[in-house]
C-alpha cells in the first residue's frame, strides 16, 4: 500500500493518530475467521460437564451429562467413604436436606456425591455408605475411574491452587454446589449449612412458575 | 471408560502436560517475569501463548485449561474512553414513594424508611436493571456483548449528587427507585434477583443494599439516600461531621451468594458527592479541578475511571464467568469504563482522575509510564473516596477490589507527549498478587492517555504549592474510648471460606454480632495465610486505621492513613482500625469483597441496634 493510500485511509477512518495500527487490524479483520454460534447452555455443557461413565452406588452405569446433569437442577459434593472428618456431618446434613426437598428429590431435583478416592471406594462400598446414612432414591454417590474422577472434580471446581493444599482431598469437601441446568444458573454454598437454608438457595435456581409462585408469598425473607 | 473424543482426550493429555510443565515452572521459582523473559509470556494483556500457562486458580495444578484466560486478541488503544453518563432525575415517580414498603404495588423492600421524614427526598430517579447490548472491544474484534447494567448500560449511569448545605442539612437528600427487568434468560450466567448497595454511603440500612433485601424480576426497591455526613443524629446533631465527607463511591448489585457473576455481567456504577469544599469548581473551595457536564472535554476535567478484567470465550467471542471458580478470578482483558484498553485526548492542564476497581478479584497497582519508560508521578488525594490530609506525590497507587483512589495528574507541561495506566502488580491468581512488581513498560498498559487536547483554562491549585499542613477536612479524632473491641479471622478450611472458624450466618439466621448505635469499636482484622489476601469491606461508616502489623498506618507512598471502608488485608497481617457507628439502625454485612470469596461464604451478616453485644470474636 502507498504512503498516499495508507494517508486516504487514515482520514476515511477518522484521522486517528494510529496509522500503523489500524491498518494492521484492517488487515487483520480481512483475514479474520467468524465467532462459532453456540449457545451459552451448549459452552457451559462442552466446558464444565464432559459426558463421563461413571458407576453409581446402585451399580447402574451412568453418563455424566446425558443421565445426570442434563434438564435437571442437580446438587454436588464430594467425598470419600472412609472420611473421618467433615465428611460423615455434611452427609448426614444432606440427609435431612433430602427430607426437606421431599419427593422432588429424584423427580427434578438429583444429588450427586462424587468421590474423591475412587480406588478405595468401590460400589459395594459406597454402596454400604448409603445404605449407612438411610439416604433415599435420586441421590447417588459416584464413582469411576481415577482420571474420571480427577477431570469432574476438577471440572466442578473443587481445585485450591496451591499444589501442597490441593493434595489433600479434605480440602475439597466443604463446599456443595447446586445448579438448574436448562434455565443456565449455578451457585455453591458451605455443605454445613442448615438444610432448610440450602433448599431455600435452591428455590433461587428453580423453574421459573415455582419462583414466581414463591415470591407471590413473600419468599424466604 | 469414557465418551469422549479421541480429540478430546488428546486435548485432555495436552492440558495435563500442560499443566504439569507450568508447576514445573512454578516449583522451580519462575515468576512472571521470569517467564516473560523467556519469552512463554507476552506482556500486553497477559496473553499466554503456551498451552497450560494458566493465570488462572482454577487450572495452576490441574488437568484442564478450558478456562483460561485465552480471550480473542483485540487491538489495544482504538477506542476513545468513554466518559460515564450523568443520571437526570424524574420529575416524579409513580406511585409516589411511601415510608412503609408499597408491597401491594410490587415493591420488594420489607423494612420502612426510618429518615424519610427526617430527610424528605428533594430529588428523584428511576433506574431499571435489565439487559443491554455493548461493544467492549473495536468493531468486529469481539461480537457484540449481552450485559445487565442499570438502564441497560455498563458502567452505570453516573451520580452526581450534593451533600446537603450546612444549616439546611437533608437538602441533598434523594430517592432512587430501581426496578429489576432482567430477563429470565442469562445466557450462561447471572441470576436476575438483584439488592444494589451505594459503597459507602451513610444510608439509612433498609436502602442500603442488605445482601438478603433483594427483588426478583417485576418487582422494585426504592432506596433512600439522604446524603448527610456522619454523626448527624448523635455526635454532630443538625450537620454531620464535615470530616466524614465522602466523595467517590459507586454503587453495584450485592445480592448474597450471586454478586460476583451479577457485577462481572455489567450491573456497577459510580457516585459522586459534592460539598461547598469539594465543590466539583475549580474557582471555588479547595479548587480540584472541575467536573463541568461531565462529557464536555474542554469544561470537564473530573474524571471517573472504573477498571475490571474480563474473559471472553475464544470460539464465540462472548463475554466468560468460571461458574465453579471459588477462588478468585482474573480476567486477560482490561476495561475502563466499559472499553478495552482505550484512549483519553486530555489538554496540557491539570485532571482529577477517580479510580475503582470493580473486580472480580484482581489487585491493581498503577503507575503512570511515560516516553522512554519514564514513571510519572501525580497527586494522591483520597483514600476510599476520602480526601487526605493534602495532596501527596506519589508514584503509583493501589487498590484491590472496591477501593477507590482519586488523584490529581498534571499534564501542564506534557503537550505533545503519550502517557499510560499501567499496572505493575503482578498476579497470577485469584489469591491476590505476591507483591512483586514488574518493571516500567512490563505491566498491563490498562489507559492511553495522549496530550494533544487544545489549551484551556487551568484554575485548579496546583497541589505543589500547598503549604505544608492540613488542606483539607483532617481526620476525625480516634481517641474516644472504643465500646468494645473485636477481632475478625478470616481464613479458609475444607475449601471454604471462614471468619473465626464459622460459615457465613444466612439470611434467617440471627445476625452474628449487634453493634450498639451511636458508639465507638476497635476492630482487630486477621489473615494469618500467605497465599491469599482478602479486600475487607465494612458498610454504613467509615475506619480508620490504627495500626498494621503494629505499624502506624503511612501517609506517604502506598497509602494507608486515613478513612477507608475497604481494608486491604494482605499476606499474614494483623490491622487495628477504629470506628464510629451512628445515627441510624438495621442489618449490614462485613465482608471479603473479593467477590468469589464474598460469594462462598466470606461474609458476617450483623446489626446496629440500640443494645448491642459483647461478643469479641463474633
Amino acid at each position: 500500500m502507498t504512503d498516499l493510500k495508507r494517508r486516504g485511509l487514515v482520514a476515511a477512518l477518522g484521522a486517528a493518530p494510529f496509522a500503523v495500527p489500524l491498518l494492521t487490524r484492517a488487515q487483520e479483520l480481512e483475514s479474520k475467521p467468524r465467532f462459532k454460534q453456540i449457545s451459552s447452555r451448549e459452552r457451559t455443557r462442552q466446558r464444565y460437564f464432559p459426558n463421563l461413565v461413571l458407576t453409581s452406588h446402585e451399580g447402574k452405569k451412568v453418563k455424566f451429562y446425558d443421565d445426570l446433569v442434563k434438564d435437571k437442577i442437580v446438587i454436588f459434593n464430594m467425598m470419600y467413604a472412609k472420611c473421618e472428618g467433615i465428611c460423615t456431618p455434611i452427609t448426614r446434613n444432606l440427609v435431612r436436606l433430602q427430607k426437606v426437598l421431599g419427593n422432588r428429590v429424584g423427580k427434578d431435583i438429583f444429588m450427586y456425591s462424587f468421590t474423591l478416592k475412587p480406588k478405595e471406594d468401590s460400589v459395594s462400598a459406597l454402596k454400604h455408605y448409603a445404605h449407612m446414612h438411610k439416604v433415599k432414591p435420586g441421590w447417588l454417590f459416584l464413582t469411576g475411574s481415577v482420571d474420571d474422577m480427577e477431570l469432574i472434580r476438577r471440572k466442578l471446581g473443587y481445585v485450591d491452587p496451591d499444589p501442597e493444599v490441593d493434595k489433600d482431598v479434605t480440602n475439597h469437601i466443604g463446599v456443595i454446589k447446586y445448579g438448574n441446568e436448562p434455565l443456565e444458573r449455578w451457585g455453591g454454598c458451605p455443605g454445613m449449612q442448615s438444610p432448610e437454608w440450602i433448599a431455600e438457595t435452591l428455590s433461587w435456581v428453580d423453574w421459573p412458575k415455582k419462583s414466581a409462585a414463591r415470591n407471590a408469598n413473600g419468599g424466604g425473607r | 471408560m469414557a465418551y469422549i473424543s479421541k480429540r478430546n482426550r488428546k486435548k485432555e493429555r495436552d492440558k495435563q502436560t500442560a499443566a504439569n510443565n507450568r508447576r514445573e515452572l512454578i516449583a522451580a521459582g519462575f515468576k512472571r517475569r521470569d517467564l516473560l523473559k523467556m519469552g512463554l509470556l507476552t506482556s500486553a494483556g497477559m496473553l499466554i501463548p503456551k498451552k497450560g500457562l494458566s493465570a488462572r486458580p482454577l487450572n495452576s495444578t490441574g488437568a484442564f485449561d478450558d478456562d483460561e484466560p485465552d480471550s480473542p486478541n483485540t487491538t489495544p488503544f482504538q477506542e476513545l474512553m468513554p466518559r460515564l453518563t450523568v443520571l437526570q432525575p424524574v420529575p416524579a415517580l409513580n406511585p409516589a414513594p411511601t415510608i412503609a414498603p408499597n408491597t401491594a404495588a410490587g415493591e420488594a423492600r420489607t423494612v420502612a424508611h426510618q429518615a424519610f421524614a427526617q430527610f424528605p427526598p428533594q430529588r428523584f430517579y428511576e433506574m431499571s436493571e435489565e439487559a443491554g447490548t455493548v461493544l467492549m472491544a473495536p468493531a468486529g474484534e469481539l461480537p457484540p456483548q449481552t450485559i445487565w447494567g442499570f438502564n441497560g448500560i455498563t458502567p452505570g449511569p453516573l451520580f452526581v449528587e450534593r451533600y446537603g448545605n450546612l444549616g439546611s442539612p437533608g437538602d441533598g437528600s434523594i430517592l432512587l427507585r430501581l426496578r429489576n427487568n432482567l430477563p429470565e434468560n442469562n445466557g450462561g450466567f447471572g441470576l436476575p434477583s438483584v439488592t444494589e448497595h451505594l459503597h459507602n454511603g451513610h444510608t439509612p440500612l433498609e436502602s442500603d443494599g442488605f445482601p438478603c433485601f433483594f427483588m426478583e424480576r417485576g418487582q422494585f426497591y426504592d432506596h433512600h439516600y439522604p446524603n448527610v455526613y456522619a454523626g448527624i443524629n448523635s455526635t454532630h446533631p443538625g450537620t454531620g461531621d464535615i470530616k466524614e465527607a465522602m466523595h467517590s463511591l459507586w454503587y453495584h448489585d450485592h445480592r448474597i451468594d450471586h454478586t460476583a457473576e451479577n457485577t462481572y455481567k455489567g450491573l456497577a456504577g459510580a457516585y459522586i458527592l459534592f460539598n461547598e469544599f469539594d465543590t466539583g469548581d475549580e474557582n471555588t473551595g479547595f479548587r480540584l479541578p472541575s467536573f463541568g457536564d461531565g462529557q464536555n472535554p474542554l469544561t470537564s476535567f473530573d474524571i471517573y475511571m472504573i477498571f475490571n478484567d474480563k474473559h471472553f470465550d475464544n470460539e464465540t467471542g462472548l463475554l466468560k464467568f468460571d461458574l465453579f471458580n471459588t477462588d478468585g478470578i482474573l480476567g486477560d482483558k482490561f476495561l475502563v469504563n466499559g472499553k478495552i484498553q482505550p484512549v483519553l485526548h486530555v489538554s496540557p492542564r491539570r485532571y482529577r482522575f477517580r479510580w475503582l476497581n470493580t473486580g472480580p478479584s484482581r489487585f491493581y497497582q498503577m503507575f503512570l509510564l511515560g516516553p522512554n519508560n519514564s514513571t510519572k508521578p501525580f497527586w494522591q488525594i483520597s483514600t476510599d473516596g476520602n480526601l487526605t490530609e493534602r495532596p501527596v506525590q506519589v508514584n503509583s497507587s493501589r487498590f484491590s477490589v472496591a477501593e477507590r483512589v482519586d488523584v490529581i495528574v498534571d499534564f501542564t507541561n506534557d503537550a505533545g507527549k503519550t502517557f499510560y495506566i499501567e499496572n505493575r502488580l503482578e498476579q497470577d491468581d485469584g489469591r491476590g498478587p505476591d507483591g512483586d512488581l514488574f518493571s516500567a513498560g512490563q505491566g498491563d498498559k490498562i489507559l492511553k492517555i495522549i496530550v494533544d487536547g487544545p489549551q484551556v483554562p487551568d484554575n485548579s491549585v496546583d497541589p505543589a504549592t500547598i503549604p505544608a499542613g492540613t488542606y483539607f477536612y483532617g481526620f476525625p479524632n480516634t481517641n474516644d474510648a472504643p465500646r468494645i473491641t473485636r477481632t475478625f479471622r478470616f481464613e479458609r478450611g475444607n475449601g471454604q471460606w471462614q471468619i473465626n472458624g464459622k460459615l457465613v450466618g444466612a439470611c434467617n439466621q440471627a445476625p452474628r454480632f449487634a453493634i450498639k448505635r451511636n458508639t465507638v469499636e476497635r476492630w482487630v482484622f486477621q489473615n494469618n495465610s500467605g497465599g491469599w489476601q482478602h479486600p475487607i469491606h465494612m458498610h454504613f461508616e467509615e475506619f480508620q486505621t490504627l495500626s498494621i502489623n503494629g505499624n502506624a498506618p503511612k501517609s506517604t507512598g502506598l497509602i494507608t492513613k486515613g478513612r477507608k471502608d475497604v481494608f486491604r488485608l494482605e499476606h499474614n497481617m494483623e490491622a487495628k482500625v477504629y470506628l464510629r457507628i451512628r445515627d441510624f439502625v438495621g442489618r449490614f454485612p462485613l465482608h471479603c469483597h473479593n467477590v468469589v470469596h464474598e460469594d462462598h461464604a466470606m461474609m458476617l451478616l450483623g446489626v446496629i441496634d440500640d443494645v448491642g453485644d459483647n461478643k469479641t470474636k463474633p
